[in-house]
């Protein structure tokens, strides 16, 4: 088309990330352009983000330094923001736009697609109820993850996040056809694990994080031979923050193409979304939008949406997304805007807790603030165990009573207690120690976390279980099973 | 031709045109994306767009419809899904697949479907606005009335259709309007209603009958009106959704209009697995048979998101003119406030608090006072029920959402962090949440029995004791209180487990019938008494508390299954021997 071959010489002003141009007929909006700058070989991207007659404003992705009034030439490509997707990209490593940086070659793309993908019509979503076994009996027992599911990983600067969400990536199972034995279910033998994981893949996206952790998701990837089926995007914490804004598009428009389009089984791992946000923030108030709370733009809950939405199973496929966000509360507040949004969106929340972190609790989730809100339609009989729904309310009910009575300890004192809550309070100690901690390369069967559940409710007075009916009771409640505690 | 001149978002700008009317419908761009006028003047006509505008240049052409967004009313609209401005979402599928794409037409309405129309008036009849002129079995559970528009006053009819199978665009009858000479006007088993305008009623009458929800709290301490409206505030997790799901599964209205407004997906999906396979204990049929899913996913476009509740109470509005009862679940209007935020932000309008335009407090009144129970033009008696669910920001209620929602509706469902993370569900807060309608229904409760208000008091005024003494219980234990107290404590702790909280996964305690709750209450507030006598006459506590009786109240809930209510006996002869 003629359109694209006019280059448009110099800039109408340059303001943060953003550049506007004037007399410009033809672009088109979101569309992509290419500014080149004298005596520099290598061209920036913008996108179109307004338009008012013949002004145009662009976002630069690779930031604007350097750019003068005078120094560029501008085209529009025509397009809008496409990656190149192709099942070649598994094992490779990419920047957060979407370019290859591990110096293996350029990706032979199967298809483009728009990173911002299209709204999923919701008659089209099949629910999720298939349990995604991950070998952690916080999660497996009481927060369970459902394929498909969108559940995030709520956390504090310094604490295990990473290492939870590596071995869940490590761990993560499907749960098979009912032919299959529990044993061969989960077994980790070497070939079994490859067989079972021919169709899994984990798409990782780094928004804004150190090096570091880049490093150890790679190496924790490598170790359990699991790298040809990774895919990761790093946009790093000193990378420009509109890159980081493209980031998790690439990684959900990649997940989407390889579950949707290859029928895999693709686990999301984003982190960390908080700085995702914090660049979106910046973004903003550089384009003078009006903001909403602590600054961050009124849309941030339609533009989380637009990422998390894109998980899930849809008719017509055998693949699934299932992502797990990682963010750090700011502050370890879980009513700042971006926990308390993506929670808004997010199918249920896994909180990290630094009161149970410093006990040395691995992981240290917090059993009453975290909540999967999937896991009642994918536990219970034909799925995980027929016992699974009822230990799992009982096991909360009896936690919160374990709070009641370590606040009225605070104030009166431990002996002071009833015999009850004195039980409770043992049941707390031991609850935390052996079924919250668990070791990091620890996987234990659906079995094993359920059984070690009812070892520990046996630690209470029979008249305590209030959420399960007398037969389950009679049937498993034994109080030497608690003994070993002793 | 008027064409596009600057482009923000959803929001576009026409120059210097005088084609356009307020809140007139467009077609934007060479995809003909549908869009709604928001602000006219000399300079600009301001234009949202119903869907992404990504690839539109300026200079594409916009065309006027004449006519505002209205919404297509006729048989069909029951058991579908739409989109935020009435597209059918299952159509869209077959024609797009999983994905939306834009630009994209769907007839509202199945224009193939054949109904089986019984024609209501002869040629020479005079009809006036609202009356019905065909009827038609829509579903099982609904016969759909096909009324004269109420925009037209008095009409004469000049040709009747017989009786007999129609789709939904055949001529039925042909008017002509009164006292006038225009050209005759065909009608068919359709029309439209622009969706910003709430179609008028005879009269609005007193809402005193209860909305039976089958869920405990509600029908016995929180009561809504039929006609009514309620709000359920909640931070994530506090199980709003739920509570929804369930008031639309159990409740004693005819039609429920789910209106999911900016929320997950999956939600949707649940929806419409769940209530195809759930069985109506009144009808035997499916419960899709009396619902209408709006569906504008917190991903989907945020304008079409900002119209879903319009498009959502206009629907209820027409089925309410024919004489039903509708419910109408939004989830969630703090959604939908944040399109109106959004869309506003794009204007560059003055905002006020925290961000969101000064209009907000308005625009919620305009939609809660469409709720109401009315005498309707055709004679019927009709109501519609609002019930929306508010997402406040950090839990925090003094936000403005939640605040201007608390000043337009009557009924005040607080959901309680504390009670949801103890997963103590309905977590809905009875010192915080209140009811202003227990006083017009007052007549009501007295024809159930004329005890009901005496026990639910009685139960309402433990919980309050309750509540003041757990203070003292909080920092001192409660071995220290006298038995009498403690005798409160116990027996709202059964009140709070057994009464209060309820399971929505068990088959019986899902949905309890009036009757029982009413038993539950009396066997509760008598043992009570019983208790508060056998400790006057100088029985320990401790020795009650040994016969298991308190346990065996709590688990009533469990053990009495719903048909089965003759076992209450055992608990009104409780024998406390002393």
């Amino acid at each position: 088309m003629e359109t694209l071959n006019i280059q448009y010489a110099g800039l109408h002003q340059v303001n943060g990330p953003l550049v506007a141009l004037d007399g410009v007929k033809g672009a088109a909006y979101e569309e992509i352009a290419e500014i080149e700058l004298e005596n520099t070989a290598a061209s920036r991207i913008g996108r179109v983000i307004q338009m008012e007659g013949e002004k145009v404003v662009l976002q630069v992705f690779e930031g604007t330094s350097g750019i003068s009034l005078t120094n560029t030439k501008t085209r529009f490509t025509g397009k809008g923001l496409e990656i190149p997707l192709s099942t070649e990209m598994l094992g490779r490593v990419m920047n957060g736009a979407g370019k290859p940086i591990d110096g293996l070659g350029t990706i032979f793309a199967e298809k483009t697609a728009d990173i911002n993908g299209r709204a999923l019509n919701p008659v089209a979503r099949d629910y999720p109820i298939d349990y995604i076994h991950t070998g952690i009996s916080s999660i497996d027992g009481l927060m369970t993850l459902i394929k498909g599911q969108k559940l995030p990983i709520f956390s504090g600067s310094g604490l295990s996040h990473n290492k939870l969400a590596a071995q869940i990536a490590r761990q993560a199972r499907l749960r098979r056809g009912e032919e299959e034995s529990e044993n061969s279910r989960y077994q980790s033998g070497d070939n079994f694990e490859k067989q079972d994981r021919k169709d899994f893949a984990v798409v990782f996206a780094a928004m804004g994080v150190q090096n570091d952790t880049a490093e150890f998701f790679r190496r924790s990837f490598e170790e359990t031979g699991a790298i040809e089926h990774v895919v990761m995007f790093l946009n790093l914490s000193s990378d420009p923050i509109i890159e980081r804004i493209l980031t998790p598009r690439c990684a959900l428009t990649l997940a989407e193409y390889l579950a949707f389009e290859k029928n895999m089984h693709i686990l999301v791992i984003m982190t960390d979304m908080t700085s995702y946000c914090e660049a979106l923030r910046e973004f903003s108030s550089s384009k003078g939008e009006i903001p909403g709370r602590k600054g961050y733009p009124g849309y941030l809950y339609s533009d989380l949406a637009s990422l998390y939405e894109r998980a899930g199973v849809i008719e017509g496929s055998s693949g699934s997304v299932t992502q797990i966000p990682i963010l750090t509360m700011p502050n370890d507040d879980i009513t700042h805007p971006v926990p308390d949004l993506t929670a808004y969106i997010t199918e249920g929340q896994m909180v990290f807790d630094r009161g149970l972190d410093s006990l040395g609790v691995y992981p240290g989730l917090s059993v009453l603030l975290s909540l999967s809100r999937l896991m009642k339609d994918g536990i219970g009989e034909g799925f995980t165990r027929p016992d699974h729904p009822d230990v799992t309310n009982q096991l909360f009910a009896a936690y919160a009573r374990v709070g009641e009575a370590r606040s009225l300890a605070s104030v009166i004192g431990e002996d002071e207690l009833s015999v009850t809550d004195r039980a409770y309070m043992n049941f707390g100690r031991h609850f935390e120690r052996n079924f919250l901690h668990q070791g990091a390369d620890e996987n234990r069967s659906i079995d094993e976390t359920l059984d070690l559940a009812w070892d520990l409710i046996c630690l209470l007075p029979k008249t305590e279980l209030d959420r399960m009916n007398s037969a389950l009771i009679e049937e498993n409640y034994n109080e030497k099973r608690a003994e070993k505690f002793k | 031709m008027d064409t596009v001149y600057a482009i923000n978002g959803p929001v576009v700008k026409v120059k210097a045109s005088k084609n356009f009317s307020m809140l007139e419908m467009v077609y934007v761009g060479n995809e003909k994306l549908v869009g709604e006028v928001i602000s006219v003047d000399e300079n600009f006509t301001t234009i949202q767009v119903y869907e992404e505008t990504s690839g539109m240049k300026t200079g594409e052409p916009v065309t006027g419809t004449g006519a505002p967004m209205q919404a297509v009313l006729g048989p069909g609209i029951i058991a579908n899904i739409y989109d935020g401005i009435q597209r059918p979402l299952k159509t869209m599928f077959s024609k797009s697949g999983a994905f939306i794409n834009k630009g994209i037409t769907a007839n509202a309405l199945d224009e193939e479907r054949v109904y089986d129309v019984s024609v209501l008036v002869k040629e020479g009849d005079v009809l006036k606005g609202g009356e019905a002129y065909a009827e038609c079995p829509e579903t099982p559970l609904i016969t759909h009335k096909c009324m004269l528009p109420p925009d037209i006053k008095e009409a004469v009819v000049t040709f009747a259709a017989p009786d007999g199978q129609y789709k939904t665009n055949d001529v039925i009858i042909k008017i002509r309007s009164k006292n006038s000479q225009q050209a005759e006007i065909p009608l068919t088993l359709t029309q439209k209603w622009a969706i910003r305008k709430p179609r008028p009623v005879k009269n609005r009458i007193a809402a005193n009958k209860p909305l039976i929800t089958g869920q405990r709290i509600l029908d016995t301490i929180l009561p809504v009106a039929k006609g009514g409206t309620a709000a359920i505030p909640g931070g994530f997790g506090t199980g709003k959704t739920m509570t929804q799901h369930q008031i639309a599964k159990w409740c004693d209205a005819d039609i429920i209009v789910y209106i999911g407004c900016g929320e997950r997906g999956n939600e949707m999906t649940q929806v419409l697995k769940e209530f195809s396979e759930l069985i109506d204990p009144k009808s035997g049929k499916p419960l899709t048979d009396r619902t209408i899913l709006i569906a504008n996913t917190s991903n989907m476009p945020v304008a079409a998101r900002e119209a879903s509740v319009y498009t959502g109470i206009t629907l209820a509005e027409y089925y309410r003119d024919m004489g039903y009862h509708i419910a109408i679940m939004a989830d969630s209007t703090s959604r939908w406030a944040e399109a109106l935020r959004e869309i506003s932000g794009r204007l560059e309008e003055m905002p006020a608090e925290e961000g969101f335009p000064a209009y907000l407090p308005s625009r919620l009144a305009e939609f809660y006072e469409r709720a109401g129970y009315a005498e309707t033009l055709c004679g019927k008696e009709g109501s519609v029920t609002v019930i929306g669910a508010v997402s406040p920001q950090g839990s925090d209620f003094s936000e403005p959402v939640t605040q201007n929602t608390k000043r337009f509706v009557r009924c005040f469902w607080a959901l309680d962090k504390n009670l949801a993370y103890t997963r103590h569900y309905p977590a809905i807060n009875w010192m915080t949440s209140y009811s202003e309608y227990d006083d017009d229904l007052a007549a009501f409760y007295n024809s159930v029995s004329d005890d009901f208000l005496k026990v639910r008091q009685k139960m309402i005024s433990l919980l309050t004791e309750e509540n003041s003494l757990m203070e003292i219980v909080r920092l001192i234990g409660s071995d220290v209180l006298p038995d009498e107290q403690k005798l409160i404590i116990e027996i709202a702790k059964v009140i709070r487990t057994g009464f209060l909280q309820q399971n929505a996964f068990h088959k019986d305690d899902t949905f309890v019938p009036l009757e029982k709750q009413l038993l539950m209450m009396r066997a509760i507030t008598g043992f009570y008494e019983k208790c508060a006598e056998a400790l006057g006459k100088g029985k320990l506590l401790s020795d009650i508390i040994e016969t298991g009786w308190f346990d065996k109240l709590t688990k009533m809930k469990y053990d009495i299954p719903n048909d089965r209510l003759e076992l209450f006996e055992e608990y009104e002869d409780i024998q406390l021997n002393v």
